[in-house]
């Protein structure tokens, strides 16, 4: 099936969503639609799902000119779609899901499930995604509730698939499966658009690229294009895709995190007995797949959650079973992973979300007296040192844009001398020119001498950053390796294999990321070298790629 | 490139809506924070229209009612100016009468009695201002408190006791009594803000249950000897002396009194304790977005025990003006429904204190109004109920509002966002 876009455009109020966007999806094409957050990929998918309706422009199946009232209709016309945020009810089980809105029925009006089993199965086992008809969605792992998700829009006849952002919460190796899923059903002559804005993957699997920005298409470019390349059609200016940075220099250690154990109401140890240290001037990276524990550490260290046992002691002082606000006090910036529930008040000015935490301290109060002309003038200083782009101080935070919110964020947890700086996920969300700002600021923190964890699920940025990588699986740490350490190995890790079977696995099968890190690494050498596997304890190959991503 | 005032740039980035990238009101998974977050963030607009339309369907209503009106309607088809001139007639007559009733009365012969129905209106403002002023604060800190009506009977239960049981010197029992009130008040409203905090209980079922408990401890109370007028069983306390009263403002032929001093007071103090103070910085923060306060190291749950005292000594006072001022007298009916109305009055007003006296004194007067309104053109004084009840419904629904005078959603995309101008390092390639 051929698919079309022509001159379409949506406006929300005087916000052009998509500008005339062109778009032509030959049939077994894998075509990978590029852009930075809110470039206008999602409005424009959804235009084509049905969920919208254009402004202007018309969409073509086999030249033939259709409209879509909704969802139901794009799929009628063959079009399945797999968000970002999965669609599936964690409670049935995958063959209910599947077949959730188009349930085949028999007798009195009775769900055909063994049907719907075996649509699943024969699916399931064309593709080769061993999926279980009769598992619970709740039990899968992410990767397999995505191959749901698949199976279920393929049920449909779909012969486009549209799949949004679908790396995001996938380790290398589960990226790797689902790259060759992707490459069986373009076999197989189904067409995927692939919208992400990972430079390395659209390289590693995309037949031709459409890169848009701000709501326009900017060009179409081959996989053959350089990261490079691409980075500055997506941004629209050259960027430099690796962080300036020098070798850490490590001094004392000041944090000491020691047999912590965190068991929530359900009786699960979100966190099992993890041990470490972080000395002064060194970026500790906590890696993992979201929801291993590393939300409930960096909320233990807080405050925020109590643990059943352990200690954390920061230069020699205890910090469990102290009050957030003591803990902030006692030097801890922190950076949280969802910085609009936690990070910032949307309805608070900007100047007021600066002093959050520091609203009650000289000089921003005089007894129980706020003093408006130091907040504001902390306000004026701190957006002009931080780059804040915003029309005034007096603006809701609710005005700026992600990457603005956290440097806000940033703002605030760096504006007074820290003895530890905590980010869950410093970057997600943000677009290129503030990603380069908060990684360079962070660097900036740990060669003031301030010890440095970072949370993150992106192994780009753990390898962009880390001077030591811990990583974490069901609450504990299974690795502690030093920084640039193999993508495949790392991702091995994460899934929860232990060092020694990681790198010998990783030798043994490298993953289409892995060996585009080493392509990276190696510019010009001859692709896909089955490599030596970098010794894990010795920071050696791919240490720092000039070409990192972003 | 560190320009502290960045001009926003024409071109938009472009968030698809669902994801626009900013924070989305702090809680989505409690409805009831959300829908004061709606009702309490739509604009001033939104509140002087649904004042409009609710007089407008009052008018309606009270020519409905009007027996000149509904005669008319018999022969509509034969004469229809006779319904439209007899509803004009109507409406415009009673709507007069609450206007010379709350306002100004043009009929009477000397000035003081003329600007004596204003002075009613702000007497009857008085407590709707003290108790709006409260609830306004546990609205701003994302606590729905709705029991005034309860903290009001407190603080007069406080107030009044002092007042007939101490003999003091002026100045000092008054003030005694006051601060009684607003003790009184607070206790009963910190109730619900410590089980709020310790277990989680839902601050709106506390306080409605709180309420009906208040009702029968006054009833109660006023069947003690020690809260009965000496030598009588009425369930009515001896009067309040001379020494604990609220001063009159205007001699004797007006009942305004220095409560009302009280209210504008209290309003510029809640003014300052939301807008300048560390506490009121709190308190936003926690009813804006409790799990960043959380993290910024606000103590949520303290916030809420302190924003309950607050509130309830706000509507402790509220009952002082009543027991001390306007009554002088403690009476089961000490609370009437003011604790009821102070809420549409804080929603009425945003919750801020300068709308919230703009609103009780709207109050006071269609209050203050309706009885003169009845007394001259036999409108029922229902009718003031209804126009009452219509406001909380407008309010409530902004969306309807904004319909009805096709005003532009702010939920639609405002104007384009400032881009993120690429500001790190360029590289020259």
């Amino acid at each position: 099936m051929k698919l079309e876009l022509q001159g379409i455009t949506k406006t929300f109020g005087p916000l052009v969503a998509n500008d005339h966007i062109d778009l032509v999806v030959e049939p077994g094409e894998i075509h990978a639609l590029l852009g930075e957050n809110g470039a206008g990929k999602s409005t424009l998918m959804n235009v084509l799902y049905g969920l919208y309706v254009p402004d202007e422009g018309r969409i073509l199946v086999d030249d033939a000119p259709v409209t879509f009232a909704g969802p139901g209709d794009a799929m009628a016309a063959g079009i399945g779609m797999v968000h970002q945020h999965f669609m599936l009810v964690p409670v049935f089980t995958v063959a209910e899901n599947v077949v959730l809105g188009h349930e085949p029925v028999r007798g009195a009006g009775l769900i055909d499930l063994p049907e719907a089993r075996r649509r699943v199965k024969e699916i399931s086992d064309r593709f080769g995604f061993h999926v279980d008809p009769d598992a619970y969605i709740e039990d899968l792992p992410v990767g397999v509730q995505q191959r749901v998700e698949i199976i279920k829009a393929l049920s449909r006849q779909a012969e486009v698939l549209i799949l949004d952002e679908p790396t995001a919460v996938l380790t290398p190796q589960e990226t790797d499966e689902l790259i060759g899923i992707m490459r069986q059903l373009k076999e197989s002559g189904t067409s995927i658009v692939f919208i992400t804005h990972k430079l390395r993957e659209v390289r590693a699997v995309a037949d031709r690229i459409t890169v848009i920005r701000r709501g326009k298409v900017v060009g179409t470019a081959q996989p053959s294009s350089t990261e490079t390349e691409l980075a500055s059609m997506m941004v629209g200016r050259s960027v430099d895709l690796g962080v300036d940075r020098s070798v850490a220099v490590p001094g004392e250690v000041t944090v000491q995190v020691r047999n912590l154990t965190v068991i929530d109401q359900a009786g699960v140890r979100q966190i099992d007995d993890v041990s470490f240290d972080v000395a002064r001037g060194e970026i500790v990276a906590i890696a993992g797949v979201q929801g291993n524990g590393q939300t409930e550490l960096t909320e233990v260290v807080l405050g925020l959650q109590a643990p059943v046992a352990g200690s954390v002691t920061l230069d020699g002082v205890e910090l469990v079973g102290r009050s957030v606000r003591d803990v902030l006090h006692a030097g801890v910036g922190f950076v949280p992973e969802d910085r609009s529930t936690d990070g910032v008040i949307a309805d608070f000015s900007i100047a007021e979300n600066l002093i959050l935490d520091l609203h009650r301290y000289e000089p921003f109060a005089r007894g129980v007296a706020l003093r408006p002309a130091a907040v504001r003038e902390n306000a004026e200083k701190r957006i002009a040192e931080f780059d804040v782009r915003t029309g005034s101080i007096d603006a809701h935070a609710s005005t700026l844009s992600g990457g603005n919110q956290q440097k806000v964020v940033l703002a605030r947890e760096m504006s007074r001398p820290l003895r530890l700086l905590i980010a869950s996920q410093p970057t997600r969300g943000l677009d290129v020119g503030s990603i380069e700002f908060v990684h360079t600021r962070i660097v900036q923190e740990r060669d003031n001498g301030t010890p440095v964890i970072i949370v993150s699920t992106e192994l780009d940025e753990v390898l962009a950053l880390a001077d030591r990588i811990l990583v974490m699986y069901r609450g504990r740490i299974v690795g502690d390796v030093p920084g640039g350490t193999d993508r495949d190995v790392l991702g091995l890790m994460m899934a929860g294999v232990p060092l020694d079977d990681a790198v010998r696995q990783a030798a043994e099968h490298r993953t289409t990321l892995g060996v585009a890190d080493l392509e990276a690494a190696a510019p010009g050498a001859p692709p896909a070298p089955p490599a030596p596997p970098t010794a894990p304890t010795s920071p050696t190959a791919p240490t720092m790629p000039d070409q990192e991503e972003l | 490139m560190s320009s502290p005032t960045p001009v926003p740039l024409p071109d938009a980035q472009v968030p698809p809506p669902g994801q626009t990238g900013v924070a989305e009101p702090a809680d989505r998974s409690d409805g009831g924070r959300r829908i004061l977050h709606e009702m309490l963030t739509s604009s001033w607009l939104v509140s002087v229209l649904a004042v409009v339309l609710a007089l407008i369907l009052g008018g309606v209503l009270i020519a409905a009612a009007d027996t000149a009106v509904q005669a008319a309607a018999g022969y509509f088809f034969s004469r229809p100016g006779d319904l439209l001139s007899a509803a004009w007639t109507a409406v415009s007559e009673a709507y007069a009468a609450l206007f010379a009733g709350a306002v100004y009365d043009p009929r009477a012969e000397e000035l003081s009695r003329a600007v004596r129905p204003f002075t009613e209106t702000l007497t009857v403002a008085t407590p709707l201002i003290l108790a709006g002023l409260g609830l306004g604060i546990g609205f701003r800190a994302g606590l729905f408190n709705i029991g005034a009506q309860g903290q009001i009977i407190l603080g007069g239960i406080f107030a009044g006791y002092i007042g007939f049981t101490f003999d003091l010197p002026p100045v000092l029992h008054l003030l005694l009594c006051v601060i009684g009130a607003a003790l009184g008040g607070a206790l009963w409203a910190g109730i619900a803000g410590v089980l709020k905090a310790r277990t989680g209980a839902h601050e709106v079922i506390v306080t409605i249950m709180l309420n009906n408990i208040a009702v029968y401890l006054v009833a109660y109370l006023l069947s003690l000897n020690a809260f009965q007028r000496p030598g009588s069983n009425n369930p009515v306390s001896p009067p309040i002396p001379d020494t604990a009263v609220y001063p009159l403002l205007l001699g004797s032929g007006f009942r305004l009194h220095a409560g009302f001093l009280v209210a504008i007071a209290a309003a510029v103090f809640a003014w300052w304790l939301m807008e300048r103070s560390t506490i009121g910085f709190r308190f936003r923060a926690v009813g804006s977005n409790p799990h960043a306060a959380r993290t910024a190291g606000i103590s949520v749950n303290a916030a809420y025990v302190w924003v309950m005292l607050t509130a309830g000594a706000f509507a402790g006072l509220a009952g002082s003006a009543q027991v001390l001022g306007t009554e002088r007298v403690l009476t089961a009916g000490v609370a009437a429904s003011y604790g009821f109305d102070a809420i549409t009055v804080a929603l009425l007003g945003r919750s801020k204190p300068l709308g919230t006296v703009l609103a009780g004194i709207l109050f006071g007067a269609l209050r203050a109004g309706g009885v003169v309104m009845q007394a001259r053109t036999g409108t029922p004084i229902d009718i003031v109920l209804v126009v009452q009840s219509l406001i909380v419904l407008f309010i409530a629904a902004p969306p309807l509002v904004r319909s009805v005078f096709r005003l532009p959603s702010p939920d639609t995309p405002r104007a384009p966002k400032p881009v993120v101008p690429v500001t790190a390092k360029e590289v020259t390639a």
